[in-house]
């Protein structure tokens, strides 16, 4: 049985609340159903539709957005939580006419094809490179107290949870790597 | 998803109060389970009560090498701590076995420890699952079952527990405080996930309303000497199929102590108390590691599709097991 609540219908004045969210620098405020996801804020009430929901259940990573400095899945953040955080997504990574390191390594190694999944890869690389420069061990890490050295199989392991139906992967590994290089 | 009321307690006393008040209201911790089981309509609180700003987000030393860790650390945050990765190495590496990078920055310690099983029919609320609708049947006790119990499990309900950070923190005897409306209280972590039994849809012993605060593993001289091995149909991203977690204390080749546990096997993390004292004592060989693993496993139930989930845990006991022999300071 489904409830008038479920309907689309407005939500009660309990149900809904207003919050402060400070998206790529700036802020807003906004009210919203309580059930509104950090996706749907961000795409259905800012029209930033740079980050995309593919699965809608935080398996595919293609909403990945960084949030407070860390990478997140915005499927899965109620946006009602998140009062004065701030956001950055893929459209706050750089302006069109200056793309980031990043960007122009995926421009440079071909590292997509249809370019859905490549916001979410962006967003999760840049918090994956950060995770690095902090020396955070992954699953294939061997020695969990030395510094981290990105080889192929440590960024295959952090982009895990990102997929990429074009199976774009050994360009996107290559484009990160670049970036990492270079830092 | 039903609309829901959302409040942040100020402190550990009003959210306890906030539950113990409301039937229909849930703790909400990094969302990674729960968000998702309100979408998929298994799960429909009236009342979400956000605990993730209650100032339980430290990992703290205890005296003689213990570990207190708050409710509400990020597993990202426990993975990489250095205390953790440097004394206790055994939960970066379990906690490191799951998920992905952006689900361990959301995901808590106690929200871990409470994440619902995976089992497919549970997620589904258009089949039948004593779980989710006591009375209705196990779909899958006869549907496909690969993924789900050998031990442990009752007619009612075959469930798998899914997380790998508690197959670690059981082997570690991991204590968890908890606050009720009664006041504050511990409990063994072995004794906080239940077998289905009669009552599938009880999942730990915890009453309604009762909060997590934190964990704490008690001294362990051994627990550097570790491992956690989980095998999974992909090499990343992926629930278990089976694990084990394993610490082992050699004197010569003799077993002095061990600590087993097994992951993705039964309703709950699973102590394997029997391998344990089948090993202590003696001489380590393979041979006894097996011998062990078949003590404890000599009360699995295999379903029709997991039958390969019993050599395997037997497995991955002797390869556990025997590299950490191997590898034993001497």
């Amino acid at each position: 049985m489904r409830s008038g609540r479920e309907s689309g219908k407005p939500a009660d004045d309990d149900r809904s609340s207003r919050i402060t969210l400070t998206v790529n620098g700036v802020d807003h405020d906004l009210t919203l159903d309580n059930r509104t996801t950090l996706l749907d804020a961000l795409r259905e009430r800012l029209t930033l539709i740079g980050s995309k929901k593919g699965c809608d259940h935080g398996q595919c990573g293609s909403c990945t957005v960084r949030l407070d400095g860390r990478r997140v899945k915005s499927c899965l953040i109620l946006a009602v939580t998140l009062d004065g955080r701030t956001v950055v997504t893929v459209e706050g990574l750089a302006g069109p006419a200056d793309l980031s390191p990043l960007q122009a390594a995926f421009v440079a190694h071909d590292a997509f094809q249809c370019g859905y999944c490549t916001p979410g890869q962006l967003c999760s690389a840049r918090g994956m490179l950060d995770e690095v420069a902090r020396d955070w061990p992954s699953a294939v890490t061997e020695d969990l107290t030395a510094p981290v050295e990105l080889t192929d199989a440590e960024v295959r392991e952090r982009m895990s949870g990102n997929l990429c139906r074009c199976a774009a992967y050994p360009h996107i590994v290559a484009a990160i790597r670049d970036v990492a290089a270079a830092r | 998803m039903r609309a829901f009321r959302y409040h942040r307690p100020a402190d550990v006393t009003e959210a306890v109060a906030l539950l113990d008040a409301e039937p229909e209201a849930a703790y909400l911790g990094g969302g990674t389970n729960l968000v998702d089981l309100m979408k998929l309509g298994v799960q429909r609180p009236d009342l979400l009560v956000d605990v993730t700003g209650l100032p339980l987000d430290t990992v703290e030393a205890l005296p003689h090498g213990g570990l207190r860790i708050g409710a509400t650390v990020r597993n990202s945050d426990l993975a990489a701590d250095p205390m953790v990765r440097r004394d206790h190495p055994l939960l970066s590496r379990a906690l490191l076995a799951g998920a992905s990078g952006q689900l361990r920055n959301m995901a808590t310690t106690a929200g871990n420890l409470l994440q619902r099983t995976r089992c497919v029919y549970f997620q589904d609320t258009g089949k039948a699952c004593n779980k989710r609708e006591p009375g209705t049947g196990c779909a899958a006790r006869h549907g496909q079952n690969r993924d789900l119990a050998i031990l442990g499990w009752s007619e009612l309900c075959v469930a798998t527990h899914p997380s790998d950070l508690a197959v670690a923190l059981v082997a570690l005897d991991a204590v968890v405080e908890v606050h009720d409306p009664g006041g504050a209280r511990e409990i063994p972590l072995v004794d906080l996930h239940r077998t289905p039994g009669e009552h599938p849809e009880r999942e730990t012993s915890l009453p309604h309303g009762a909060l997590i605060t934190g964990v704490r593993i008690p001294p362990l001289p051994f627990a550097r000497h570790c491992t956690y091995l989980k095998v999974r149909d992909r090499a990343s991203f992926a629930f278990a199929v089976g694990s084990v977690a394993a610490a082992l204390d050699l004197a010569e080749d003799t077993v002095r102590d061990v600590r087993l546990a097994y992951g993705a096997v039964a309703h709950r993390p699973w102590r394997a108390y029997r391998a344990e004292e089948a090993l202590r004592g003696r001489p380590f060989t393979a041979e006894l590691a097996a011998q062990a693993a078949d003590a404890e496993l000599a009360a699995a139930r295999p379903l029709p599709h997991n039958g390969f989930k019993v050599p395997l845990i037997r497995n991955l006991t002797v390869r556990a097991l025997t590299a950490l022999a191997g590898a034993a300071p001497r």
